[in-house]
């Protein structure tokens, strides 16, 4: 690659560049094209694949059986009448939030960065919200009247119970998984009319021709584009806060000590978006390894999820931090209990693994060799996703197994069939996540082309 | 409908009713022999269509409904509605003596039991046996056939095998026949095997009950020279020296001493007394537990300190003996039983031995308590008998051959006889055994022939009660597995085989009733429960002269630890370990279900490095069995107490299995504790479940309770130990409140703990059993639980009761977060739980502070088992898989009552309505009724200054509250 | 390189697109009349019966009392259906030997009885009680319909529980005097809503929106 001149302006970029030098429009859409169309399947995919295939094959199976026995398969009982299921419909919701919050609200911030992550990132959001969606249905101890929980005129004359979270969810969930869908779709559209343009065999033209809907890429084309994208960029904005607000309401309208508290919203979308940047980090640095994707997902990229990670980080501790506080300030002998018993009850190793995980771990990110080494931060993130999925099993379980009245005290033994929900909705995930990055453009290719388009990056062509 | 207006309108007596060919008819259709539709789903199906139970299949709304079949009578039975329900008279023996009960009939198939108000052993209540002696009638584990070795065989058969032995046994003028009876109080009875006796001179009739009063007669004998039977005035009592008697927990008078006693220590406004408990036991129990004062004692050592107090209260040759660490305490309670002459009463436990009861007799003679406080009467068994030893004479015979023919009438000796005794060995020598049981128990499995037996809800018969009053059994269906009740055995052995139960009973009573019109007295006797003027007489007795000198203190009880049995308070001696319902109900100090363990203080588990759980081997005079610790809070040191009636190996689906047999170490000598027990540690584990964990309050005030002093000075102190916030403070707008103010109140005061209202309500409210494995994760149903609390030193702690059913709240927590409504607010302030519409999120039960909510993880409810569908109640929903339930308040007899009410245009009477779990309760702790209603009982005691509400911080505004305990401690005696 | 798609594809997207939120659109309607239909309803169909018991018939033109057979009506949940004895008072005298009474007959001799198929039929978890409707005012053609116009009965209302609550929430619209409940051919009167509100102060009917009214 040759040496770029000394020039003001990249002088004064001290960071890594967000798009490595010395690309074309056509090397971009090439490289990234050429993933979907004509470069052979890496044989890492073929192992992935296998891999989440199976683990799908195990959540159908846990699924069936639930549906033919009941709930009762689950460890849950009284009183923990909550177990994995929500724990991991709360931490799905989660990670579905760093795709909107990084194309809506880094885009409407013109962070330029964000230009070769957000494709995938808001797949992510998508498929995490697909996996969440999962649980509330089949916790239901008769999922088959779900829908009961939607308005509608039935012949019994009832409606659903405006009061509780539970309908506010249903709401909230649908509607962000709707403008999450249109946001990725909208944004995918031009990157479809390119592969249709460059598909060679007539099958894959037909379909990307068809999704693409008929684009052209014409002046009008891209003005209506461009209203459109930052419209809907727009609406997904609110949504990244509301959704978890909601969902953090489950638990802060109930009068449960650990539960019953005013900073859960907040509380939850900084731990959404935490767990959020956690989980994009641990896509995209094997990503960029199996498509040596290196050129695009930049370190820069990997630095700024980082410090991205820090912050929500920090803000996640502070919840912690006033958690306990106001637990001891409130002088309520429940709360009071409620504290000491998640640092030293029966279920202690709970807490000091989230206090490990997602309050010492990422301190790391401090450092500029850790920010800017993969290993380190591929590790940081994995220990977040960790800990944010305990600490909701910390809020939700240890919150529950001991409540007011000590006679009605118990704990909560998950089975088999617990892991298997949970780790079959991993496999779902991935298999989703898998099948992405094989069939669509998992970068956004005619951003990048906007990129290579301006000065910085176009000066320094050979 | 409640049993009040029951017992006005439509309880009458199923004489005629039963005469009828239809009837008779009718009950066959509806239960066939099992052989036939019995089992077929449809048929049972139709018919419950006509009871109108409206037991239909629950169809989705989206699919078309299959078309049904409405089965109409023939002929329709007289006096009986479709949809009102029937209430009979009738009474449970157990032990031999009766307990009454009004029985409730829907279309001729009992579905619950009541008190019989007017039965002086019942008062209205019932224990939890009477309560699930309703599921053993429909148990499909009852043995259905006659079978000979084990093959099919009929009654006939039998009739004609009989007949050959009978025939035998003339000739040698029944030398070779032998009877074995569990007590025996039924007149009928007692007359039928008398005139079998006189028929074969030399035949012997002898009685055995593994949980025997054996003790007690000895004692009466040993002071007064004669067959006693005692009888307790607690009401007149206001010190008491319990002496392991277990008087509220067990015994044929134990629902009416519950009454008695707490009668004793309600204390509402104006001047307030109480009477004083001393309790002096081995184990706790729920007599324990309501004591103001309770020493652990070794059941050996109970007689040295009773011997003590007999002393210092001026018995003669009480021989007090050295003295001992417990001196200052048997001085404070002697004292103050003489401060209370003719006041106070002195009571010694079945399980201790004669000379106990002995000086209980000699210190109430002394005190004055004759005529007063204590009464005696003739006894009430036909024939009083040392059993053990009628046992033994019976196992000698069998041994020397001398047996041709023994008729097991009920019972389950060899399962329950003493081990010495070898009873299953020396049984084999007999050449004909015969085995009447309702069950094909481990007796049967030894006999030729099992003769299926009649449940007591299926036979004409008749009981006496503790206080002698007779009680005429009469069937509330016809037998459902071709049963035979012992009256009919009875007559078979005499030739007399034609006779029906009803025409043996009727006959008896036809000749000694001497009643002037037969007819007319007998509807009376049937339609009241109880024959009048049939209650013994009191009599005097005179204590013989010295009889201490006799009897010579028991010498020191022997080094190394104590064992000590006793009948387990849920299955009893193992004749009901086939009930789910009591096998499920927590037991009520350890909580522990399905099984029985090994009980130890903690002092003593520590000395021995024992554990919950933790497996040992008990090794007793050569025997030895395997048993799981449990640590008992309270128990003496050095001792180990097992229960009784678990480890059974033929008790059926339910109880086969479940825990493990203590009878394998018991001796016929020593039958209820003696030293020289060993345990060694096994290092395995058995897990034990328990429906409650943490037995401290945290201090939480959940439970409140202070000294009577305490209460005079400040009345109000249970409510001001946490304040509550005042109303309306909520962002909801508050419910409407309309007409009924539906409320509550519990006091803490009178109950005792014993579980009836748990079983009450099990059986009211169809609520299914789920097996240990499920209990364990904590799923049990029980919609109303009874939390107990220590408090204090775990060598001798504070125990303390609470049942907690739905409460009700005016904010309810659980309301607020059902996303389909499926629990909303009644206009008459119930928190209504609606099955049909709840999809399971377990939303409300993480949000309910009491957690009092339960859900079907699974699809608990027997929906297949034909028989148990018959048991239920046609007014309440079975509840299907996935869906919340909880304490309605009995909804179901609410909405009756109202609906009697507005057809007559009145409102609904104080008292009108009687939840199940108030009417069970003897001691009559819990009151249910109109808030609005400022002069019923429940307004009063809400204006009570005990009464307080759980939790009361919450403000959740709960409609059931609480009246905190008293305890009533002698100021001379610390601690 | 040559079009993928034709000019037209436009059109048809567009078109497709509308035409989703129609077929939406009409497979709402279509549910929600389904479910209230007489097909899922059972309403106005006749039910064949093992004897072609007309109501027309004994009701209408003999004009029998409902409670001759359906004799609990006024003090059970459960209106009660006539045991055979019933139609035998009669039937043993009239049409004695007509072959359609057979059935009739042979339960009365065999004490086997009729198998009739039920019509009303409620969910197990709904408790009705006829008394207290009888006693409040309900008459029996509010919910079952002309009987005595049917030869073969049917079901004359949905059942379904919005049915119900069209009245346990504004009874006025439904009661009538005590006298008439058991009268086939009372019509409300003009002045229904002001007789309505007399007789709901007058019978103390209140409002039963409670779920455990009839839930329990």
């Amino acid at each position: 690659m040759a040496e770029t001149e000394r020039d003001p302006r990249t002088i004064e970029l001290r960071e890594p560049p967000v798009l490595a030098p010395g690309h074309s429009f056509a090397s971009v859409t090439d490289k990234i094209g050429g993933i979907v169309l004509s470069r052979r399947t890496p044989r890492a995919w073929m192992a992935g694949f296998a891999v989440s295939f199976l683990l799908v094959m195990i959540l159908q199976v846990a699924i069936a059986y639930l549906l033919a026995r009941g709930v009762g398969i689950w460890g849950i009982g009284i009183p923990v009448g909550w177990g994995f299921a929500i724990v991991n419909f709360v931490w799905w919701i989660g990670i579905g939030h760093a795709g909107t919050l990084i194309s809506a609200i880094l885009l409407l911030m013109h962070q330029e960065w964000r230009t070769s992550i957000n494709r995938f990132a808001e797949a992510m959001t998508l498929f995490a919200v697909a996996c969440a969606g999962m649980f509330p249905l089949l916790h239901l101890g008769r999922p088959w009247y779900f829908y009961w929980l939607f308005p509608y005129p039935s012949t019994m004359g009832v409606w659903p119970q405006f009061r509780s979270p539970l309908v506010w969810d249903v709401f909230a969930v649908s509607t962000y998984a709707t403008v999450s869908f249109m946001f990725w779709f909208v944004g995918l559209i031009p990157d479809l009319a390119s592969l249709r343009d460059q598909a060679r065999h007539w099958f894959p033209r037909g379909i990307y021709g068809m999704l693409a809907m008929g684009w052209r890429g014409s002046a009008i084309h891209w003005r209506r584009y461009e209203d459109a994208y930052r419209l809907l960029a727009g609406i997904a904005t609110p949504l990244v806060v509301s959704v978890h607000s909601v969902v953090s309401l489950d638990f802060a309208v109930a009068i449960l000590p650990g539960w019953h508290s005013t900073i859960f919203p907040p509380y939850f979308v900084a731990g959404a978006i935490y767990s959020g940047f956690a989980m994009v980090l641990t896509l995209a640095i094997p990503l960029r390894a199996v498509y040596h994707l290196e050129d695009f997902i930049t370190p820069r990229h990997l630095q700024n999820m980082a410090k991205v990670l820090l912050a929500t980080g920090l803000i996640v501790a502070y919840g912690y931090f006033m958690e306990a506080l106001m637990a001891w300030y409130s002088g309520n002998r429940y709360e009071q209990f409620m504290m000491v018993n998640r640092v030293l009850g029966p279920y202690a190793w709970v807490f000091w693994a989230v206090m490990a995980t997602n309050v010492l771990a990422v301190q790391a990110c401090w450092s500029r060799r850790v920010r800017s080494s993969v290993p380190a931060l591929f590790a940081v993130a994995m220990l977040v996703n960790v800990g944010m999925w305990l600490e909701r099993f910390m809020i939700i379980v240890v919150g529950l197994h001991r409540d007011f009245l000590p006679s009605s005290w118990g704990m909560y033994y998950p089975t088999i069939w617990d892991w298997a929900t949970l780790f079959g909705s991993i496999g779902l995930f991935l298999f989703l996540m898998i099948l992405f990055v094989r069939l669509l453009p998992a970068i956004s290719i005619f951003e990048l082309r906007q990129l290579v388009a301006k000065p910085e990056y176009a000066r320094s062509k050979t | 409908m409640t049993q009040k207006d029951a017992r006005n309108k439509t309880w009458r007596s199923l004489d005629e009713l039963a005469g009828t060919a239809e009837f008779q008819r009718f009950l066959e259709a509806e239960f066939p022999e099992p052989a036939s539709g019995g089992t077929d789903p449809v048929s049972r199906r139709d018919l419950l269509k006509v009871m109108g139970a409206s037991l239909t299949l629950a169809g989705m709304t989206a699919c078309r409904t299959p078309a049904e079949k409405i089965v109409p009578y023939v002929r329709a039975p007289e006096d009986l509605v479709p949809g009102k329900p029937l209430f009979f008279a009738t009474a449970m023996p157990m032990g031999g003596f009766a307990k009454g009960l009004l029985v409730e009939s829907h279309l001729g198939r009992p579905t619950k039991v009541e008190g019989n108000p007017e039965h002086p052993a019942s008062l209205g209540a019932t224990d939890v046996f009477g309560q699930a002696s309703v599921l053993t009638l429909y148990d499909p584990d009852r043995s259905q056939v006659v079978t000979r070795v084990g093959r099919l065989s009929s009654w006939m058969t039998f009739l004609a095998a009989l007949n050959v032995a009978r025939e035998e046994q003339h000739l040698k003028k029944g030398a070779g026949l032998r009877l074995l009876t569990g007590t025996v109080t039924s007149p009928t009875l007692a007359e039928q095997i008398r005139s079998l006796l006189a028929e074969f001179s030399s035949a012997k009739w002898h009685q055995f009950e593994p949980v025997s009063r054996d003790h007690a007669r000895a004692g009466a004998h040993v002071a007064f020279g004669q067959d006693v039977n005692t009888i307790y005035r607690f009401d007149q009592a206001q010190v008491i020296l319990d002496l392991e008697a277990d008087f509220l927990g067990w015994g044929p008078a134990n629902l009416r001493y519950v009454r008695d006693f707490t009668a004793g220590r309600r204390v509402g406004q104006g001047p307030v007394a109480m009477n004083r408990l001393y309790v002096v036991e081995s184990c706790p129990s729920i007599t324990g537990s309501m004591a103001d004062h309770r020493l652990g004692l070794r059941a050996g050592e109970v007689e040295s300190f009773a011997r003590k107090v007999a002393q210092r209260l001026g018995v003669q040759d009480a021989s007090p003996g050295s003295p001992g660490p417990h001196d200052q305490f048997a001085e404070a309670v002697a004292r103050d039983l003489a401060q209370h002459r003719g006041a106070s009463l002195v009571v010694a436990g079945d399980q201790q031995p004669p000379v106990v009861h002995a000086l209980a007799h000699a210190i109430n003679h002394t005190l004055g308590a004759e005529g007063r406080t204590v009464i005696h009467t003739d006894p009430v068994e036909a024939m009083p008998v040392d059993q053990m030893q009628s046992l033994r004479e019976l196992v000698g015979d069998m041994q020397a051959g001398r047996v041709d023919l023994l008729v097991i009438v009920g019972g389950n000796p060899v399962f329950t006889a003493p081990r010495d005794l070898a009873f299953a060995e020396q049984l084999s020598k007999v050449k004909l055994r015969v085995h009447l049981g309702l069950y094909e128990d481990e007796t049967s499995a030894l006999c030729h022939w099992h003769i299926p037996e009649a449940h007591f809800l299926e036979s004409w018969s008749d009981a006496r009660a503790f206080d002698g009053t007779v009680t005429i059994l009469q069937p509330l269906i016809a037998p459902l597995y071709g049963g035979r009740s012992a009256h009919e055995l009875l007559a078979a052995l005499a030739g007399k085989a034609s006779l029906s139960g009803h025409d043996i009973v009727r006959d008896y009573w036809e000749k000694h009733g001497r009643w002037k019109i037969f007819e007319e007295s007998w509807q009376v006797a049937l339609h009241d429960g109880l024959v009048a003027g049939t209650r013994l007489p009191p009599k005097r007795v005179a204590l013989r002269a010295g009889f201490l000198k006799e009897s010579l203190p028991a010498q020191k009880p022997g080094r190394g630890l104590e064992i000590a049995f006793r009948p387990d308070p849920t299955i009893w001696d193992g004749s009901f370990a086939n009930n789910g319902w009591l096998q499920e109900m927590p037991k009520p100090l350890t909580k522990l279900t399905w099984d029985n363990a090994a009980l130890v203080s903690p002092a003593t588990a520590q000395r021995l490095g024992l554990h919950n759980e933790a497996v040992v081997e008990l090794r007793y005079r050569g025997a030895s069995v395997r048993a799981p610790v449990w640590i008992m809070p309270g128990h003496a040191d050095d001792s180990v107490t097992v229960q009784l009636g678990y480890g059974r190996t033929r008790a059926g689906r339910v109880g086969t299995g479940a825990g493990f047999n203590a009878y394998l170490l018991r001796t016929a000598d020593e039958p209820w504790f003696s030293a020289g027990l060993e345990i060694r540690r096994t290092g395995d584990r058995y897990s034990l479940v328990s429906t409650q964990h943490h037995f401290s309050m945290e201090s939480r005030n959940l439970i409140r309770a202070g000294t009577l002093g305490e209460f005079q000075k400040n009345p109000r102190f249970a409510q001001q130990v946490e304040e509550s916030p005042p109303p309306g403070l909520t962002l909801y707008p508050g419910h409407p409140q309309e007409g009924y103010a539906w409320g509550m109140a519990i006091d803490l005061n009178a109950c005792i703990g014993c579980g009836a209202c748990v079983l009450a309500c099990q059986a009211e409210n169809n609520i299914p059993v789920v097996g240990k494995r499920e209990a364990g994760r904590g799923r049990s149903m029980h919609w109303i639980r009874v939390d107990r609390y220590y408090e204090g030193p775990p060598e001798d702690p504070a125990i303390f009761h609470q049942p907690v059913p739905c409460m009700h709240c005016e904010n309810a927590p659980c309301e607020v977060v059902c996303p389909v409504g499926a629990t909303v607010h009644g206009s008459e302030g119930l928190n209504e739980m609606i099955y049909n519409r709840c999809v399971g999120t377990r939303y409300c039960s993480n949000n309910c502070p009491y957690k009092v909510r339960r859900f079907n993880f699974f699809e608990f409810a027997d929906w297949t088992t034909p028989s148990l569908k018959a048991q239920r109640n046609p007014n309440v929903t079975v509840r299907s898989r996935g869906v919340m339930e909880k304490c309605t308040y009995c909804v179901q007899r609410i909405n009756a009552a109202k609906i009697e009410a507005e057809k007559e245009d009145r409102k609904v009477r104080d008292g009108e309505i009687v939840t199940a779990c108030q009417a069970v309760c003897p001691a009559q702790a819990i009151v249910f009724g109109d808030l609005s209603d400022p002069n019923s009982r429940l307004a009063r005691l809400k204006a009570d200054p005990r009464n307080y509400a759980l939790l009361a911080g919450l403000n959740t505004r709960p409609r059931t509250t609480y009246l905190a305990r008293l305890r009533n401690p002698n100021p001379e005696i610390r601690g | 390189m040559a079009q993928l798609f034709h000019r037209s594809a436009n059109t048809i997207a567009r078109a497709s697109i509308l035409g989703a939120v129609l077929a939406l659109a009409v497979t709402g309607g279509m549910l929600w009349a389904l479910y209230r239909s007489g097909y899922q309803t059972e309403v106005g169909v006749p039910r064949q019966q093992p004897v072609p018991f007309s109501h027309k018939h004994h009701a209408g033109g003999m004009g029998i009392d409902c409670r001759y057979c359906h004799t609990s009506v006024e003090n059970s949940s459960y209106a009660g259906l006539p045991p055979t004895e019933t139609c035998m008072s009669c039937h043993s005298l009239i049409w004695a030997d007509a072959p359609v009474l057979e059935p009739v007959r042979a339960s009365f001799r065999t004490g086997e009885p009729l198998q009739w198929t039920r019509v009303y039929r409620l969910p197990d978890f709904v408790y009705f009680d006829h008394s207290i409707h009888v006693n409040k005012g309900v008459g029996c053609s509010t919910c079952h319909g002309r009987v005595d116009q049917m030869p073969l009965t049917w079901r004359a209302n949905t059942l379904l529980m919005e049915w119900c609550l069209e009245c346990h929430r504004q009874p006025e619209h439904f009661v009538r005097p005590r006298e008439y409940v058991f009268q086939m051919d009372w019509n409300p009167p003009a002045d229904q809503l002001s007789l309505g509100r007399r007789l709901v102060a007058q019978y103390n009917i209140r409002k039963l929106t409670d779920c455990y009214t009839c839930h329990r």
